[in-house]
C-alpha cells in the first residue's frame, strides 16, 4: 500500500487514441463563501475520463458530486470560488481559463449535460423543435430546414414516437420519460465528446429509468462518446460504467474499475453504503446495516478522516490525520483510508474496536456494521 | 387487477382495516374525470405490513389518502375494526381517525419549522386528552422521542428546522404514534432520504412495529424497500391492483406481466448481474381515458383480444398469492408445477 505522491498522477492512462484522457481534473477545489463560513463542496478531487469510457460518480446528497460536474461544465454560480491550485483539462486545455464566450463554443459540440429534472431544464414556453434546433443552427451552421430534419432524426434516435409532431409541442405535453429523452436529444445534438449526466433517472420511474439508461448506453457506444454518470444509486452504475469514484464530504474516498470496486472494496464508507441498500434478492424483514449519524458539515470539517465519526474501523490516528489516497496491488484502485476493508490492517482495526466495544470516535460497535469476516 | 375483484380479501377475526371496491375519481368538467383509483380492495390483519407498490400516477398515494377520508372516496367502503369510515362525518369521523395516522414523503415540510419538537409530538395528546396530567403527557412524549432515537433532553426543546431530514422523519414517526393508533399509513416515508439514512428509518419502523404492535400500510415506489418492510405486497397499475401476495412469493414468482416487468427493471448493485433489460415500451396511458378491459394491456407483451374485451378478476394462483390477469407469466427461472410452488411457499 503506497500513498500517491502527486494527486492525479496515478490516474493518467492513455486513451485508445493516445494522447492522454479526454477529461482530466486535477486537485480541484470548489468553495462557496457563505454566512456560515467557507463550504468546501469539492475538496481536492482528481478524476480522468478516457475517450469512449464511462465514469460513475456515486455519493449521497451533499457529497459534492453535482458541484463537481458543474465545475467541469463551468456552470457554477458567481459566488463559487476555484482556488488556483487545480486544473480542469479537456483535451489538455484548462477550461477554467476560458471566458464565458469561449466556453459557449465548448457547450454542445465538446461537452454537454443532462440534468436530473427534465421539466426545469426545458423551457416551458418554447416549443420542443426550437429548443433542439437552436444548438444545431448555432454550432453546426445549419439552415432552418436542415436543422428541422436533423431534429426529427435526433428525436427518433432517442425513441420518441411521431417525432415530426413533437417538434410543434411544448414540454408540458410530454410525460417525464419523454421529456428526459428530449433533454438527451438536445445534449446529443452537436455530438459532444463528453456527456455529463447528473442523476438523469432519479426523477423517473423504474421501468422508464431502465429505458433511459439503455438509451444513454446505446448512444454512447454509437457515438464513441465519453460519459460521466453522476448518481446516488450504486445499482445504476454497477452495470453501466467502466470506473467508479465514490465521493464523501467533498472528497473521493475510493476509485476503482467497476468490477474491482464491487469485488474488493477497500473504503469502509463504500462497504457501509453497499450494506445499507435493501436488496431485492434478500427475504423481507432482513435487518439493514444502517450507517449511524450523518455526513459532516462542509463548513466545519473534522480534522481527521471525514468518515471516522461513523466508521467501524476508526482508530485514534483517523481522528487526527486525514488520510491521502493509497493504492495497493491494482494501481487504478485508490482509497482514502489508513485501515482499509479486507486488508490485515483493516481487519485488525475492526477487531480491536469490536473487543473494545466502541470505535475511536466513541461509536458503539453494536450499532455498526458487523465485521466483514 | 389490472382488474377488479375481492377474491384476495380474507375472512379472518384479526382484520383491522378492510378496504373494498375503493373508487376515487376527480372531475375535470365536461363530464370527463380522472380515474385515480378504480375498485381497489385490500385488507390488513393485526400486526401486518402491507406494501403498496407502483409507479408514479398509479394511484397508490390517493389510495392511502382515501383510506384517511382526505379526499372522501367516490365509492367503496373503508372499514376500520368493522366501522365504515365512509359513513362517518364530523366528530365521529375525527374521533375514529385518531386510530389512523399517517407519515409523509417530505419530513421537513410536514413539520412546522418554528415549533418545538415536544409540542409537535404532544399536540395529539393536548387535543384528545385535555384532562390528562401534564407530567404524564410529557413522559409519554419523552418516551416516544427516546424510542425513535432522539435524546429528549437535548432535542425536546429544539425547533423542527434545526433537524436534518432523517431526524425530522423520526419526529414525524413519534408524532404519529403518540395516540397509539391501530394503523399507520406511510406514504413514501424514505424516498426523500439518502440510502444510509433510509436504512436507519426502515430499521426504526420495524422496531416500532415490534414495540407498539403496529399495523402498517406502506406505500412506496422502490421495490426493494417495499420488499424489505412488508409481509404482504400489492402491486398497483393505473388505479387497479395487479397482484397481491406474501412479499416473498410475489418477488420470487411474479405472475402478473406487469410485476414481472417491474422487477426486471430494477438496477442491481452488482456488476456481475445482467444489466436490467427494459421490457416495457412506452408510457402509462392517461387515467382520464384508461384502456378497456385490462388496463395494462396496451403495454403488456402477452396481451390478446380477450384482454381488451374482458376485465380480468382477481383469482388465487397459489397460497396467499393472487393476480388479476388472463395470461399470467409462466413460472420464471425455476419452472415448477403449481404443487411444488404451493409447498415451497407454505414451507417458507
Amino acid at each position: 500500500m503506497t500513498p500517491i505522491a502527486a494527486a492525479g498522477s496515478a490516474s493518467r492512462p492513455g486513451g485508445p487514441e493516445g494522447g492522454g484522457p479526454l477529461l482530466e481534473v486535477r486537485d480541484l477545489h470548489t468553495l462557496f463563501d457563505t454566512p456560515r463560513g467557507i463550504v468546501r463542496a469539492v475538496d481536492g478531487v482528481s478524476i480522468a475520463v478516457d475517450r469512449g469510457r464511462t465514469l460513475g460518480i456515486v455519493g449521497e446528497s451533499g457529497s459534492g458530486k453535482t458541484v463537481l460536474s458543474r465545475s467541469v461544465m463551468n456552470l457554477l454560480p458567481k459566488r463559487a470560488a476555484l482556488p488556483a491550485d487545480g486544473e480542469i483539462l479537456f483535451e489538455e486545455r484548462d477550461l477554467r481559463a476560458l471566458t464565458n464566450k469561449q466556453m459557449r463554443e465548448y457547450w454542445g459540440p465538446q461537452l454537454a449535460m443532462v440534468f436530473q429534472d427534465p421539466m426545469t431544464s426545458l423551457n416551458p414556453v418554447v416549443k420542443i423543435g426550437r429548443q433542439i434546433t437552436e444548438a444545431l443552427r448555432e454550432h453546426l451552421d445549419l439552415g432552418r430546414k436542415e436543422a428541422q430534419v436533423q431534429a426529427v432524426d435526433l428525436l427518433r434516435s432517442v425513441g420518441i414516437p411521431a417525432p415530426e409532431r413533437r417538434l410543434a409541442e411544448y414540454p408540458h405535453q410530454l410525460s417525464g420519460g419523454m421529456r428526459q429523452r428530449v433533454t438527451i436529444a438536445i445534449a446529443l445534438s452537436c455530438s459532444p465528446k463528453l456527456l455529463l449526466a447528473d442523476e438523469p433517472t432519479t426523477a423517473l420511474d423504474v421501468t422508464v429509468q431502465a429505458q433511459i439508461l439503455d438509451l444513454l448506453a446505446r448512444q454512447q457506444q454509437e457515438r464513441h462518446m465519453s460519459m460521466v454518470l453522476v448518481t446516488h444509486d450504486l445499482g445504476v452504475v454497477a452495470n453501466r460504467t467502466d470506473e467508479i469514484a465514490v465521493m464523501y464530504a467533498g472528497q473521493i474516498v475510493e476509485k476503482a474499475p467497476t468490477r474491482t470496486l464491487f469485488r474488493s472494496m477497500r473504503h469502509p464508507y463504500t462497504e457501509a453504503l453497499m450494506r445499507s441498500i435493501p436488496r431485492i434478492e434478500n427475504p423481507s424483514h432482513t435487518r439493514l446495516d444502517a450507517i449511524p449519524g450523518r455526513p459532516p458539515d462542509l463548513a466545519k470539517l473534522p480534522v481527521g478522516c471525514r468518515f471516522a465519526p461513523r466508521c467501524a474501523n476508526a482508530q485514534p490516528r483517523c481522528l487526527e490525520e486525514n488520510p491521502p489516497l493509497f493504492t495497493d496491488d491494482e494501481p487504478r484502485h485508490e482509497f482514502r483510508c489508513f485501515f482499509p476493508v479486507g486488508t490485515p490492517a483493516g481487519d485488525e482495526a475492526r477487531q480491536r474496536n469490536a473487543r473494545a466495544g466502541r470505535t475511536a470516535a466513541g461509536i458503539d460497535m453494536s450499532t455498526l456494521t458487523k465485521a466483514s469476516a | 387487477m389490472a382488474g377488479s375483484g375481492t377474491a384476495h380479501l380474507r375472512d379472518r377475526e384479526d382484520i383491522v382495516l378492510s378496504v373494498e371496491d375503493l373508487v376515487v375519481e376527480f372531475p375535470l368538467g365536461g363530464g370527463r374525470k380522472v380515474h385515480a383509483v378504480s375498485s381497489v380492495s385490500f385488507d390488513l390483519a393485526e400486526g401486518e405490513t402491507l406494501g403498496l407498490v407502483g409507479e408514479s400516477g398509479c394511484g397508490k398515494s390517493t389510495t392511502g389518502r382515501a383510506v384517511m377520508q382526505v379526499p372522501r372516496p367516490t365509492g367503496g367502503s373503508v372499514r376500520l375494526r368493522g366501522a365504515d369510515l365512509t359513513g362517518l362525518s364530523g366528530e365521529a369521523l375525527r374521533r375514529t381517525r385518531t386510530q389512523l395516522q399517517m407519515i409523509f414523503q417530505d419530513p421537513i415540510s410536514s413539520l412546522n419549522p418554528r415549533r418545538k419538537v415536544r409540542d409537535i409530538i404532544g399536540e395529539g395528546l393536548s387535543i384528545w386528552r385535555p384532562d390528562a396530567d401534564a407530567a404524564e403527557s410529557r413522559k409519554r412524549v419523552d418516551e416516544l422521542l427516546d424510542a425513535v432515537g432522539l435524546d429528549p433532553e437535548t432535542s425536546g426543546d429544539r425547533r423542527a428546522h434545526q433537524f436534518s431530514g432523517g431526524q425530522c422523519q423520526r419526529i414525524c414517526i413519534a408524532r404519529s404514534l403518540v395516540l397509539d393508533p391501530d394503523v399507520l399509513i406511510c406514504d413514501e416515508p424514505v424516498s426523500a432520504l439518502d440510502v444510509s439514512v433510509q436504512a436507519q428509518i426502515l430499521n426504526l419502523l420495524e422496531d416500532m412495529k415490534a414495540r407498539y404492535g403496529l399495523t402498517m400500510l406502506f406505500i412506496a415506489h422502490d421495490l426493494a424497500v417495499v420488499k424489505n418492510i412488508s409481509d404482504r405486497v400489492a402491486v398497483m397499475y393505473l388505479g387497479k391492483i395487479c397482484e397481491v401476495g406474501t412479499a416473498d412469493a410475489v418477488y420470487a414468482r411474479p405472475a402478473h406481466p406487469y410485476t414481472n416487468a417491474l422487477l426486471a427493471s430494477v438496477p442491481r448493485p452488482d456488476p456481475e448481474a445482467r444489466a436490467p433489460s427494459a421490457p416495457l415500451e412506452g408510457d402509462v396511458p392517461s387515467p382520464i381515458d384508461p384502456p378497456s378491459g385490462c388496463r395494462f394491456r396496451t403495454r403488456c407483451p402477452k396481451a390478446q383480444e380477450r384482454c381488451a374485451a374482458e376485465e380480468p378478476l382477481v383469482r388465487e394462483i397459489g397460497p396467499d398469492h393472487f393476480i388479476a390477469c388472463h395470461f399470467p407469466v409462466d413460472a420464471p427461472e425455476a419452472p415448477a408445477s403449481l404443487d411444488e410452488r404451493s409447498t415451497a411457499a407454505s414451507s417458507s
